[in-house]
């Protein structure tokens, strides 16, 4: 394959993904490692690479349209941004340690998880829930804009949200990824943040945790411009045109077609990668 | 003249919305947008270089070298900017990609301290520090 055919399909490639991962909101960063190792032959850690590049784009391309709505909560953004970025420091350099076997079995155990989730329904966040004090001191408890006026909500479990997201972190700058599937488990299921809230500020949460092992990365000459650039545009063009055009009664279908390719993509993660051909 | 011109609060049962000035957050979510539309511009030109030099030749990214220190470093990448080369002119795109977050951090320092929350300004400073060690103490800056 030529550089030309080279860059156009992975162009291509990554603006379906980006198109998908926006519209189903599992983030196109997932199986874009997975795609480009499997069906490109590209070594994980140019994969990564690329992969955590275009993760940075896309989480700050559609931050405007995300503080426009007003749901994200800035305060615990910033306090679990401490956690995030601490984890993916700590994973950006573990990653330059491990096999790449190994990365790509943590990988495919990542991708399962991720497919399960999305196929797990999501349980609004309980409303009228005591404050906590810590939750309190910290100023993290919130409202935002409902149907029927602003809602308020009050964060719980902020130690254990707090460490979910250390690991949440670890794994971003391990696989480089989003991770957003960790970020919903920390925020929805321990602290109890509500959905629309804990999905903005995650998205949010992205950039910064990427830029943070983005650095380590690129000094490790793990960032190849060949394979970044078309990654990187195609990835960003794709969520773009994803945040437009949400077709919400397509949605459902389109989740469970992504979900059944992420499961694929993980099976085949976890087979190469105990077979060591990565 | 402290307390003088913050408005008002009401007492109320719940906690105030963060960022009591909203603006600051969407002139920040704009910062973010602009920056990332830079750094494709960048990307993109930088594209048209490599591909109009390097198009006929095998892509091969099947077994990991490492890029050399012209792509790695800061410095690296500027100079190799300045020798014309495409490549070099991606990477400075991605460089600007990844400090666009770090501005929004470096940013948010200022929105608390008008809001007068030392508490998270400490913690924003704490991210910072974080960012900046990742890109400056992992020998980029070299």
């Amino acid at each position: 394959m030529t550089i030309l055919e080279f860059t156009g399909i992975v162009a291509i490639v990554s603006f379906a993904a980006g198109l998908l991962g926006s519209l189903t909101g599992l983030g196109g960063g997932v199986v874009l490692v997975p795609l480009l190792t499997i069906f490109f032959h590209v070594d994980i850690r140019y994969a990564i690479g690329a992969s955590l590049v275009s993760v940075i784009a896309t989480s700050s391309g559609a931050a405007a349209a995300y503080v426009k709505e007003g749901f994200s909560n800035i305060r615990i953004g910033m306090f679990l941004e401490i956690a995030t970025t601490f984890g993916a420091l700590l994973g950006a350099f573990l990653a330059t340690r491990i096999p790449t076997s190994a990365l790509a079995v943590i990988f495919g155990a990542m991708l399962l998880y991720s497919a399960f989730l999305s196929r797990k329904p999501r349980t609004e966040a309980q409303r009228n829930l005591p404050p906590d004090p810590l939750a309190t001191r910290l100023r993290l408890n919130g409202s935002f804009p409902d149907l029927e006026g602003p809602r308020s909500y009050n964060v719980q479990r902020v130690p254990a949200g707090f460490g979910l997201m250390f690991g949440a972190g670890a794994l971003s700058g391990l696989l480089g990824i989003g991770s957003g599937a960790v970020k919903v488990l920390a925020m929805d299921q321990a602290m109890r943040i509500p959905f629309k809230v804990s999905t903005t500020t995650s998205n949010f949460m992205i950039g910064v945790t990427a830029a943070a092992s983005a650095g380590v990365y690129l000094s490790r000459g793990y960032v190849d411009p060949g394979l970044a650039m078309p990654v990187m545009l195609g990835v960003l063009g794709g969520s773009l045109l994803g945040s437009r055009i949400l077709v919400k009664a397509e949605t459902k279908s389109l989740r469970l077609v992504f979900s059944v390719v992420i499961l694929v993509l993980g099976l085949q993660m976890l087979y190469n990668g105990f077979w060591g051909k990565i | 003249m402290p307390a003088a011109q913050a408005p008002a609060r009401q007492p109320h049962p719940f906690k105030p919305q963060p960022w009591r000035d909203r603006r600051i957050e969407v002139i920040l979510g704009n910062l973010l947008r602009t920056g990332v539309l830079i750094s494709a511009a960048v990307v993109l030109s930088g594209a048209c270089v490599y591909l109009s030099r390097h198009a006929h030749e095998p892509a091969d990214y099947r077994v990991f070298r490492g890029e050399p220190s012209e792509y790695r470093t800061i410095r690296g990448v500027i100079q190799s900017v300045m020798n014309g080369r495409g490549r070099g002119l991606i990477q400075l795109g991605l460089l600007l990609l990844i400090a666009t977050p770090i501005a929004r951090v470096a940013f948010s320092v200022a929105g608390f301290t008008i809001e007068r929350d030392r508490l998270y300004v400490a913690f924003t400073l704490i991210v910072l520090a974080i960012l900046l060690y990742s890109l400056l103490g992992s020998g980029i800056g070299l």
